[in-house]
């Protein structure tokens, strides 16, 4: 189903000039934005992932397709409101308390942005009562949590823990990740998922909030 | 003095973690470990000197993020050049003429394709650090954790301008395999850039254990001739009571140690979750013959 669309093209070489030019001349010349992406941007994602899990693509891939589809999505998600179409979903993302890093955090956020979620990124070091209080203003369906440092793991329950303390855990699915996390981690500290790259994360994330329309 | 010169006797045991001996010592999560330099510098001295009574010949110094780009997000970029200066004067005096010290720099934490800083920038900082480190009297300079080959090669060109030994050390924990740096480099391509653009020796830390670690070190062996210098660290934690606990036993980890000699590698030590007991252990795992050495 993928479309050999310049604006398939410009996503998945990480061209996010030529993916917003590509993209406003599609919606001059009167293109379906919906389709836009799904057609040619979303395809071009699961390309960009497919080519990470093959090892073709790296961390730098992922971060340039992720910014050039972002790039198309800026011109594209008002005109989706306008048709009243919902992002995949509202994820919350951070840092944990006393953990200053944020590579792999702004990977994952880019590629949920990517994906169609819209994204809160609360940044670094951040505490259990910002995660609570984000959730509660935007009324965000999932938390992604990242830490690179051992000692800052259990930041990570300390946050889950606020979160079911402030009657918040039931409408959220929470997501781990970070170099030192694993599957075990994940489940000993009660979070719904671990994602052990960022192309899992947002595979994990879509699984996860998408439900059936009953 | 060449890195060479050191290897006269064989093999040379360096030392292990010191981020998590800092904790133990009271370094809060969030808080800066290298501004301890300042704070509290007998607490560092403390760690330092535990690995030269544990057998370390080689000691690091505790400025892996003393670089002005990761302390600025600590607000500490103004101290920069004093973290360095003590840093190394910590070490020297816990090295006593019995090591020597081997500076340590790690990466900025920005990724140059990701246009999150700029090459310039890169070559600026470094050449800073490296500059400050080498002038307080560090040995040779190694870079460490390093993934992008890119920021490395900057970082070694910056390193290379103090005139001591650059060992630069990069972490493979990704793809399938994990045999890949972040950004997708295997051995082969660190170990040949690096050696190409003037590394003193060349070698991988960090990842996710020792034994996941012999491989990357036979084939870093098969791709260059300098010395390789290879510090994993205790695999990955389990979280219990709220703590992360290494499974791993300093003996386990020393037999890893024995065989990564083995595999060719010359600069062996630890990296997170090690400590002087895994480097007690490495020392007398290492004096004992060994069939193939």
């Amino acid at each position: 189903m993928a479309e050999n669309s310049e604006l398939y093209d410009a996503v998945l070489n990480g061209d996010a000039k030529k993916a917003v030019a590509a993209t406003r001349q599609a919606l001059e010349t009167g293109a379906d934005p919906l389709e836009l992406v799904q057609r040619h941007m979303v395809p071009a994602m699961d390309e960009v992932g497919r080519r990470f899990e093959c090892e073709d693509y790296f961390v730098p891939e992922l971060l340039l397709a992720a910014r050039a589809m972002k790039g198309s999505l800026e011109l594209i998600r008002p005109l989706l409101t306008q048709l009243g179409a919902e992002p995949a979903g509202r994820v919350v993302i951070g840092t944990v308390k006393g953990d200053l890093h944020d590579i792999g955090k702004n990977i994952v956020a880019s590629m949920l942005e990517g994906g169609g979620f819209e994204v809160i990124d609360l940044g670094s070091d951040v505490a259990p009562d910002k995660f609570v209080a984000a959730v509660k203003e935007r009324n965000a369906n999932m938390v992604c949590l990242s830490a690179l440092l051992t000692v800052t793991m259990p930041s990570m329950k300390t946050t889950i823990d606020a979160l079911s303390a402030a009657g918040l855990r039931a409408r959220v699915k929470v997501l781990v990740g970070g170099a030192p996390v694993t599957q075990k981690f994940a489940e000993q500290i009660g979070a719904d998922g671990y994602g052990e790259n960022a192309v899992a994360a947002v595979a994990l994330a879509r699984k996860l909030v998408v439900q059936p329309v009953p | 003095m060449t890195l060479e010169s050191w290897l006269s006797d064989g093999p040379v045991l360096c030392d292990g973690a010191w981020g998590t001996e800092l904790q133990r010592r009271g370094l809060g999560p969030g808080e800066c470990p290298d501004h301890w330099n300042l704070s509290r510098p007998e607490a560092v001295l403390e760690v330092a000197r535990c690995y030269v009574e544990a057998g370390s010949r080689v000691i690091l110094t505790n400025t892996f993020r003393a670089n002005s780009v990761s302390l600025a997000g600590y607000g500490l970029a103004e101290v920069a050049a004093a973290i360095n200066r003590t840093g190394v004067a910590i070490s020297r005096e816990a090295a006593g003429g019995r090591a020597t010290v081997v500076a340590s720099m790690g990466p900025t934490g920005k990724l140059l394709a990701a246009e999150e800083i700029s090459e310039d920038e890169v070559v600026r900082v470094f050449t800073e650090q490296a500059a400050a480190l080498a002038e307080a009297g560090a040995d040779a300079l190694v870079l460490e954790t390093f993934s992008d080959l890119a920021e490395a090669r900057l970082a070694l060109r910056a390193a290379r301008s103090t005139r001591r030994p650059v060992i630069v050390s990069f972490v493979f924990d990704s793809g399938r395999n994990n045999d890949r740096t972040m950004t997708g480099a295997t051995p082969e391509q660190a170990a040949r850039e690096m050696t190409d653009s003037g590394a003193d020796a060349v070698g991988a830390n960090c990842g996710l254990g020792a034994a996941g670690y012999i491989p990357i070190c036979r084939r870093l062996r098969a791709s260059t001739n300098l010395p390789l210098w290879i510090k994993p660290n205790a695999g990955l934690p389990e979280v219990v009571d709220g703590q992360a606990v290494y499974r791993t036993a300093p003996e386990e980890f020393a037999a890893h140690l024995a065989a990564l000699v083995d595999a060719g590698a010359s600069f062996v030590g630890g990296c997170c979750g090690t400590n002087p007991d895994f480097i007690r252990a490495a020392a007398e795992a290492l004096a004992r013959p060994r069939p193939c050495a």
